[in-house]
């Protein structure tokens, strides 16, 4: 394999987990918009997406029911997170750095409970389209890297669509100008936040069930897969959404070229050392100060 | 006050002295000193999180450091046991040193992922650094720890070693709270601002207590590997140190005593389901006891935020002044 070759599929691979990366980041990103935390647990809805569409699919479902319900039991768990853990412990005036570390708990627990119930076994997928693997460039393209892409186009085009031309978009967006002020002219932050959390666990959902198929599925894949979403997000700079998506796209392209041209152990290594950096030396991210909001 | 907390602690200090003679199973001592290890790591995190207000989610990467230190130089080098012991807090407070000013300018979320990014990489680095600390296979060929003629290779020789030195750390940490600098930390754990107006060098302050945290951590990961004589990277990963501040948490981060109280809960814990759960779900696999633990911290957070020992004061994590604006009450 040529030189332009090999670099051009350490691309196209850090393309697809960018994909991955900024799907991800996306969701955090509105969270963090609407309710002020990380939330820190987001990972482990990868997980269960995957796990669940894998289980759902070998008991018999159709490919496409499968994905939905799994993304509903993704939805649903988030959405009870926000219920039973987050809003009581805002109702108690916890403090930032407490809502984290209960995500953080809610994130464990929930990964031992995939261990439960699916074991340590890797579980996977078959590729959404049957076609054989073709080249490009001396680069090899597998057709579930089309499809992860083209997730992460759609993402960006529906959340687009719904900040700009719908009303809770909007209110979204208030909320993250100003929440006192959002809250005098009648947002409630609190059904948003409800939203957020649902939101963040399907995006969650998507991204695990896209995955499966490349990288096979297991109950700790999701905390690895969130921790370098929020990478991907601070990369960006947090609070913006199109900072998330470049952040991912970046950090897949800086993964996939480090794995390749230092070696599969230290892959890791690479999205935890770009975060401190950046965490360190611009904390509003890369983007930061160009874009102040959505 | 004080006198009564000297006669308690007299009193605890005979029981764990007498322990020993009545408890003969090796496996029960050995989870004793597990849980004194533990406690040297979580006192010094609880003075960091109780009353610095700041968080670290990297301290079983000290743990860990400290345990490699004492490992490869008594190992690799052949430097005496005794002198590998006292590097192994040394490194991890200097790599606190180094990293600690610009880590703790970070607040609430960039301090928990700075901390946990920084523990992750740790963690990869010694299973990638095969040369040096054998990679994911483990380290062995750490010697005996031997001070003088004695040489330490018991369950029991352990206890006593381990024991004496929390009580020595706890002893620390209670005149050091009782102090001029845990009067400076309330300080700044009620309001950094207010700190400051006072005269107190908030930055600095933070920093003393992370490296002392470091140091701790770094002490009881050198104690570790002399006892367990064999040293892989799985210990030192983001779980402990989750768990770390899980027994904090649970134990009550305001207290001294606390973190201690703390290592005793989730040790016991950990060991009593993966004796219990096998038993209900007989395929139960791996480090499932996680799902409890993460649903305690969570239960504790909400329902118990000053941990088991903490008495309620007001803001328990962070300064009050700190905190978002109450909610509404519209619905």
């Amino acid at each position: 394999m040529s030189l332009e070759s090999q670099l051009l599929q350490y691309l196209i691979s850090g393309l697809t987990l960018g994909s991955i990366y900024a799907v991800i980041a996306i969701g955090l990103v509105v969270t963090f918009n609407i309710t002020g935390i990380f939330n820190l647990a987001l990972g482990e809805f990868v997980t269960i997406g995957a796990l669940a569409a894998i289980s759902l699919y070998a008991a018999g479902l159709p490919l496409i029911v499968a994905f939905v319900l799994a993304v509903i039991v993704a939805a649903v768990l988030g959405a009870l997170m926000e219920r039973t853990a987050i809003h009581p412990a805002r109702n108690a005036n916890a403090t930032i750095l407490t809502l984290v570390i209960i995500t953080i708990g809610v994130g464990i627990a929930m990964r031992g409970a995939s261990l439960l119930i699916w074991g340590t076994h890797p579980y996977t997928l078959p590729p959404f389209s049957a076609h054989a693997p073709f080249t490009v460039g001396g680069a090899t393209v597998i057709p579930q890297s089309f499809w992860v892409l083209g997730l992460g186009v759609v993402c960006v085009a529906v959340l687009f669509a719904f900040f700009e031309f719908t009303y809770l978009g909007k209110a979204v967006r208030a909320c993250v100008m100003n929440r006192t002020a959002a809250r005098l002219v009648g947002v409630n932050p609190n059904r948003l936040s409800l939203a957020a959390f649902t939101v963040t666990g399907a995006l969650g959902a998507l991204a695990g069930i896209f995955i499966t198929p490349i990288t096979f599925a297991t109950f700790d894949m999701g905390f690895m897969l969130g921790l370098k979403g929020f990478v991907a997000a601070i990369l960006g700079g947090v609070t913006n959404v199109p900072g998330a998506i470049i952040g991912g796209f970046l950090l897949g392209i800086l993964e996939a070229f480090g794995v390749g041209l230092i070696g599969s152990g230290l892959k890791d290594a690479v999205a935890m050392l770009v975060m401190i950096v950046v965490l360190l030396v611009r904390p509003s991210g890369i983007l930061g100060s160009l874009h102040r909001e959505m | 006050m004080k006198h009564r907390n000297l006669i308690f602690f007299l009193v605890v200090l005979a029981c764990f002295l007498a322990l020993p003679l009545v408890i003969k199973s090796g496996y029960f001592l050995g989870i004793l000193v597990i849980v004194g290890l533990y406690s040297i790591v979580a006192i010094g995190l609880g003075l960091l999180l109780g009353y610095a207000g700041q968080v670290s989610f990297g301290q079983a990467a000290f743990y860990g450091v400290g345990a490699y230190t004492a490992a490869i130089l008594s190992g690799t080098y052949g430097w005496p046991p005794l002198l590998a012991l006292a590097a192994a807090p040394v490194i991890p407070a200097a790599v606190a040193a180094v990293i600690g000013r610009p880590i703790l300018k970070l607040r609430a979320h960039y301090l928990v992922l700075g901390t946990l990014g920084f523990g992750i990489l740790v963690y990869i680095l010694l299973k990638e650094a095969v040369g040096l600390t054998g990679g994911p296979s483990g380290y062995t060929g750490i010697p005996y720890f031997r001070a003088g003629g004695l040489v330490l290779n018991s369950d029991v020789q352990f206890y006593y070693l381990i024991w004496c030195l929390v009580a020595l750390t706890l002893l620390g940490a209670w005149n050091l709270v009782n102090s001029r600098i845990g009067r400076a930390l309330r300080a700044l754990h009620g309001s950094e601002l207010a700190a400051q107006t006072a005269g107190i060098d908030t930055a600095r302050l933070k920093l003393k207590v992370f490296i002392l945290s470091a140091f701790l951590a770094g002490l009881a990961g050198g104690l570790y590997a002399f006892y367990i004589t064999f040293v892989s990277p799985s210990p030192f990963d983001f779980h402990a140190s989750i768990l770390f501040v899980l027994m904090v948490v649970v134990g009550g981060a305001s207290t001294v005593w606390g973190p201690v109280l703390g290592a005793f809960v989730v040790v016991g814990l950990g060991e009593f389901l993966r004796w219990a759960v096998p038993l209900v779900l007989p395929k139960a696999g791996g480090e499932f006891e996680i799902i409890f633990f993460g649903a305690i911290l969570v239960l504790v957070l909400l329902f118990r935020p000053e941990g088991l020992l903490g008495h309620r004061r007001g803001g328990r994590l962070e300064s009050k002044v700190q905190k978002e604006a109450p909610q509404p009450c519209s619905r």
